[in-house]
């Protein structure tokens, strides 16, 4: 199976990457800091001034390797891959089925159970740690309520009301989250999602864990031969990737959790923010360093597979989803199994 | 008889013959593998070497020699045909494949041999009666008669290879023995692919408790 390997997260501004041989040369004001051989990476991702020599991206491209770039504060600005991968049967396969308004339903149904099923172990686990220092009435009332819409997803029901019950998970999901934030309370508080811009440290987090989640599951999604953009339970919208997005649900609790352990183990604190002037907040340089380390570390965390019943990096799984979606798109499997965890 | 455009990959056949499953993986879904690139690379490598002793006034040795045969729509390269001179004069074909390991119970690295032969027979419009395969843990040639038998079961595969990829469906996979030493193990998935129910199941078990 595709290898786990490391992301190269670059933060450093006027940063350079070249091709040295087989490695990439990181140079810092002329001089190279780093050399990394390539066959160690699975991405590159560039942020904020960060130029990238044009013989480097052509020989990401021949290994499948896929360089991002993103603002400094994360945004997603572009991307460069190699070839699309030559599975043409199998995205024809995909566009049928995002056609089929019943099939999509379903799909998305998978996705939706995904989330809402590790939203729930989340605010269970949470509890189960922590009950004592927060209120678990409220926490396990949101989780009780996240059961019931388990169930009512357990069977066949239009697009529109999958859409609706994940609107619904959402925000009990979203009204006990600033519980879960047990420490430095003054400073990291939740009290509704906000993304354009993040208006709180919490949001900020959330927002640039996101697009790293996002980034890895697109690239899986390539490089399996589905096409990113063509989803389910987000329809075709130009500029949006859309089985990214779908696919990207089931993970999202992934990312809240590192965002809640980081706030929680004192890691991060208020003043490695910048609130600025119309309330939008962005981490500095040393948060988005602490934050990147630790997504980077929590990828090579060896998991069980639920559905595999197979151990593997964290880092692996976005892959292997990817790989499960297709191999149900081709008639393999009798559904999607999104990962649940418990 | 195909068209230029219909002709298949000869290797597919070895492919076809260790599993169609695999065949398909490889053909119609384009999985690789990483470690299937790197494999082929070294097999020519190491195969350029061992052969290059080998040529006398009466052996000519053509290296990655282009093959194809339209009465079986396949097309693909012969590491190594010795061309040995004959009495009369005329020079006769002699495919040679190496293959790394060791000799196999089955026909699977025999056909692809003898496919070789009958593209060369077609496209040379002579008759070769034997080759060889050289094994590469053994260090020695095996000979390989291409006999009446050879022929059909090679054929049978052709027009087999060919029904397989002018479809669009990959076969279920049956798990075996030989998945174990399968490079698309975790790609076929084998032991949960094709089973009924197994992610209604999961799904069940995971999201209703
Ligand atoms: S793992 Fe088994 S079933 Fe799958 S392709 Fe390989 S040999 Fe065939």
């Amino acid at each position: 199976m595709k290898k786990h390997l490391n992301t190269l997260f670059v933060t450093t501004q006027g940063a350079y990457l070249a091709k040295e041989g087989e490695t990439v040369a990181v140079r810092i004001e002329g001089k190279v800091r780093l050399r990394l051989p390539v066959h160690t990476l699975d991405g590159i991702v560039c942020f904020g001034n960060v130029g990238c020599s044009p013989f480097l991206l052509g020989f990401c491209g021949e290994r499948n390797l896929t360089v991002s770039f993103l603002t400094e504060y994360g945004r997603f600005l572009a991307r460069v891959q190699g070839p699309v991968s030559g599975n043409v049967i199998l995205r024809r396969e995909q566009y049928r089925r995002a056609d089929d308004l019943d099939f999509s339903a379903r799909m998305a149904r998978a996705f939706i159970n995904g989330k809402v099923a590790n939203c729930r172990a989340l605010l269970n686990r949470t509890v189960r740690d922590h009950g004592d220092r927060l209120d678990s009435e409220a926490v396990g009332d949101a989780a009780n309520h996240l059961t019931g819409l388990l169930k009512s997803l357990g069977r066949d029901r239009p697009l529109d009301e999958v859409r609706g019950t994940e609107g619904d998970g959402a925000h009990v999901y979203f009204s006990v989250f600033d519980h879960l934030i047990i420490r430095n309370k003054e400073d990291f508080f939740f009290h509704r999602r906000s993304r354009r811009p993040p208006l709180d440290r919490v949001n900020c987090l959330l927002s640039f864990l996101y697009t790293l989640v996002m980034h890895d599951v697109r690239s899986a999604l390539e490089c399996t031969g589905l096409d990113p953009a063509v989803g389910f339970l987000h329809r075709d919208r130009p500029g949006r990737s859309g089985l990214a997005l779908d696919m990207m649900e089931e993970f999202r609790p992934l990312a809240d959790r590192l965002t809640l352990s980081l706030i929680n183990r004192g890691q991060l604190q208020g003043k490695d923010f910048v609130v600025s002037e119309g309330g939008g907040v962005r981490m500095k340089d040393k948060a988005r360093k602490t934050l990147l380390t630790a997504y980077q570390e929590r990828k090579q965390d060896v998991l069980l597979h639920p559905f595999l019943e197979e151990k593997m990096p964290l880092g692996l799984f976005f892959h292997t989803q990817a790989l499960l979606l297709a191999r149900f798109l081709r008639g393999d499997l009798d559904g999607y199994p999104p990962v649940i965890w418990r | 008889m195909y068209t230029e455009d219909d002709l298949l990959m000869l290797s597919a056949l070895q492919h076809l013959l260790f599993c169609p499953r695999q065949c398909a993986l490889i053909h119609l879904e384009q999985a690789w593998t990483e470690n299937r690139f790197t494999a082929e690379g070294r097999v020519l490598h190491e195969r350029v070497h061992t052969a290059g002793a080998d040529s006398r006034c009466t052996v000519r040795v053509e290296y990655d020699m282009p093959l194809r045969s339209l009465r079986l729509g396949l097309s693909g390269r012969a590491d190594i045909v010795e061309m040995h001179l004959q009495e009369d004069s005329s020079w006769l074909p002699f495919p040679v494949e190496y293959k790394r390991g060791r000799p196999k119970k089955d026909d699977t690295d025999r056909v692809q041999l003898c496919a070789q032969a009958l593209c060369l027979e077609e496209m040379l419009d002579c008759t070769v009666p034997e080759g060889a395969l050289y094994y590469g843990q053994k260090k020695r040639r095996t000979p390989v008669q291409f006999d009446d038998r050879l022929r059909r079961v090679t054929e049978e595969a052709a027009a087999r290879l060919h029904e397989l990829l002018s479809g669009t469906v990959t076969p279920a996979p049956e798990y075996s023995r030989r998945c174990e030493s399968c490079s698309f193990i975790d790609t076929c998935l084998p032991r949960t692919a094709g089973k009924k129910n197994q992610v209604r199941n999961y799904m069940t078990r995971m999201t209703q408790s």
